[in-house]
């Protein structure tokens, strides 16, 4: 009798599928796996770089949290900044890139040069760019002649004005402030939603027209079709964009700009790595908590 | 109800609805048009809000020294001049750096394209233990900022000794920071610059594709490998365009892995760039900022001058790859 044990097709078919992910898996436990346990580590450590070259890490206990939050003067103002900007943000960017989507979804004339040309700030997203872009915006909406301070004030006492008669007809304070920030930073929405705008246009486009042929016979308005078929039909997106716009922004936040320096500038290696793992929870607690408010909400069609 | 009746409901209701019908038409045309408008007319205001600091930034390029404090001036120079162009591209060391970034996004761009289908392939296609379990791993690294593992990725590389090899063949870890292998490694192992997303589309386009090609390519007797090669790959050009294009652009534009193995000025365009300003007032003597503006606005036109190029020639597939792609799973 043979002795030679012939593998099953189902356990070739396991291995070879363990083949094809092998890089992604070695580089995932040697990078991410080990990296987040050694910025836990270092997180609650005090680290020293060797003369050797190499780093020493003893254990300590909280002291670099304590650091982060009682001594360190601006870290807790970031944080709360950095926080508060991005829960303005994300809804702001949400219904803009939503908006956008359903814009350009439909077939007109010059749809490919208007798509191409809202992908732009995608392109130009290098952080050197980012920054002239802004100095650049200020100019053209300043005017290249009148100081900036001095427009800055007549536009603040205009805005001022604006927003106290809004106030007296009653509608209330928050909502008015929020709308006004809102309107402030339309050039960082714009510039921040292209990616999430093609997604919603790619959820768009997957959506059956059958679906909007039968609403139609069946009466229903532009209004109903939106809420009852649009909207529901690319709700699953709106994760994956509160995901990605989330994610992208605290990247982009002051509060990695501050981890970074405390690492290389101060070389406090243990200090940046509390700051980085602190928020990094922060993250996570939004993403958390808004992913399993947004998944209750979320229909998904199969 | 007598016919006499019948006939003046007739003729108290036809003409009636005939204008109520007539008015629905009109009706209908009229918000059709307001809606055209409507649309053309947010697009146009956009479209605004996106070009206006592009135009300032290309108005000011051209800018000589006499418009810049010339109130008269306004978007549209006096005077001008190339000049601004020509200082950039030396101080750039332009066309040899240009060349330089374009090898090294393109080549990661291909490792990129090359790993991420793979694994996605592999995990869209084979069962494995726990693969549940691994996918969310997927995820997770599309979660997690990369900033949170930072200094362990700097630490690693800058005493780079994997399995203690190197100080057993070389006598001490090695120091890879400020050379181009850390992040050929990094996205040689699918941990490359959102490589996590790129893995997910690639899973979600193979997810969508009919199980009978392989398995017709299994009955003729393709291996899995060549299965891939030959069946799915080719079928994958719209996931293959989409990541494509998000890796070339977020490559040439990323600054964090850049900045963090300190990646040589010459590989990168864009260190380059953010170096300009003190390249010329160390070396022109060019100090005042608003001088320095005019070469950093020419300097960012022939930053994204290239980057532009690509996308224009890619910019039709690319929207229609991402429509048919695996981004909506």
């Amino acid at each position: 009798m043979k002795k030679k044990k012939k593998l099953t097709l189902a356990r070739r078919r396991a291995i070879t599928g363990l083949l094809f992910i092998s890089p992604w898996v070695i580089g995932f436990f040697t990078y991410y796996v080990r990296s987040l346990y050694q910025t836990v580590y270092m997180a609650f450590s005090d680290v020293t770089q060797a003369e050797t070259g190499g780093f020493v890490s003893t254990l300590k206990g909280i002291d670099n949290f304590k650091y982060a939050f009682l001594v360190d003067a601006d870290f807790n103002q970031i944080l709360v900044t950095s926080v508060k900007d991005i829960l303005i943000d994300v809804p702001l960017i949400l219904f803009f890139s939503l908006f956008l989507a359903i814009i350009l979804n439909g077939k007109f004339k010059g749809r490919t040069l208007f798509r191409a040309l809202l992908f732009l700030p995608v392109i130009m997203g290098a952080g050197i760019i980012v920054n002239a872009l802004d100095a650049a915006q200020q100019t053209m909406s300043v005017g290249l002649s009148a100081t900036a301070g001095d427009m800055a004030v007549v536009k603040d006492s205009a805005m001022t004005q604006v927003l106290s008669a809004f106030v007296e007809f009653g509608i209330p304070m928050k909502l008015v402030t929020y709308l006004s920030q809102a309107v402030e930073r339309i050039f960082t929405v714009v510039r921040a939603s292209g990616v999430q705008t093609i997604i919603f246009i790619a959820a768009l486009q997957s959506i059956s027209s059958s679906l909007y042929e039968v609403a139609k016979i069946e009466g229903a308005t532009t209004y109903e079709t939106f809420w009852k078929i649009t909207f529901p039909m690319v709700s699953p997106m709106i994760l994956t964009n509160v995901v990605y716009t989330i994610v992208a922004s605290f990247t982009n936040s002051e509060i990695i700009k501050k981890a970074e320096e405390m690492a290389f500038v101060s070389f406090e290696y243990g200090i940046s790595s509390a700051m980085s793992l602190i928020s990094t929870v922060v993250v996570c607690t939004i993403l958390l908590l808004l992913g399993l408010f947004i998944s209750k909400k979320v229909f998904y069609y199969n | 109800m007598s016919t006499k009746q019948k006939g003046m409901l007739d003729t108290f209701f036809r003409p009636d609805e005939n204008t109520k019908f007539k008015r629905h038409i009109l009706w209908t045309k009229i918000v059709k048009k307001a809606m055209v408008l409507f649309r053309y007319a947010t697009l146009i205001g956009i479209s605004y809000i996106v070009l206006s600091p592009m135009i300032s930034i290309i108005s000011k390029a051209f800018f000589s020294d006499s418009d810049v404090y010339n109130s008269m001036v306004y978007v549209i120079p006096e005077a001008p001049t190339l000049r601004n162009f020509g200082l950039a591209m030396q101080r750039m060391d332009y066309f040899k750096t240009l060349g330089l970034t374009m090898v090294y996004i393109v080549s990661l761009t291909l490792i990129q394209l090359l790993i991420c289908s793979l694994v996605g392939y592999g995990f869209a296609r084979f069962e494995f233990p726990f693969k549940k379990l691994l996918f969310g791993c997927v995820v997770l690294t599309i979660v997690i900022p990369t900033y949170t593992i930072m200094l362990p990725l700097y630490m690693h590389f800058r005493n780079f000794d994997p399995l203690h090899l190197f100080s057993l063949f070389t006598g001490g870890p090695a120091n890879w920071l400020t050379s181009l292998k850390p992040i050929y490694m990094m996205t040689l192992l699918g941990c490359g610059l959102s490589s996590g997303l790129f893995i997910y589309i690639f899973i979600q386009f193979f997810r969508g594709i009919p199980k009978e090609l392989e398995e017709a390519a299994f009955v003729d007797g393709a291996g899995a490998i060549r299965t891939f090669f030959q069946i799915m790959l080719p079928c994958a050009k719209p996931s293959i365009i989409t990541v494509a294009v998000f890796s070339l652009v977020w490559q040439y534009n990323d600054s964090f892995y850049t900045g963090l193995f300190g990646i040589e000025a010459k590989y990168q365009l864009g260190v380059m760039l953010s170096s300009l300003t003190g390249n010329l007032s160390s070396l022109d003597k060019i100090v005042n900022p608003e001088f320095q503006e005019m070469y950093l606005n020419a300097g960012i036109i022939l930053m994204i001058l290239p980057i532009l190029l690509i996308y224009i020639v890619l910019q039709k597939s690319f929207i229609e790859g991402v429509e048919r792609s695996g981004i909506v799973g």
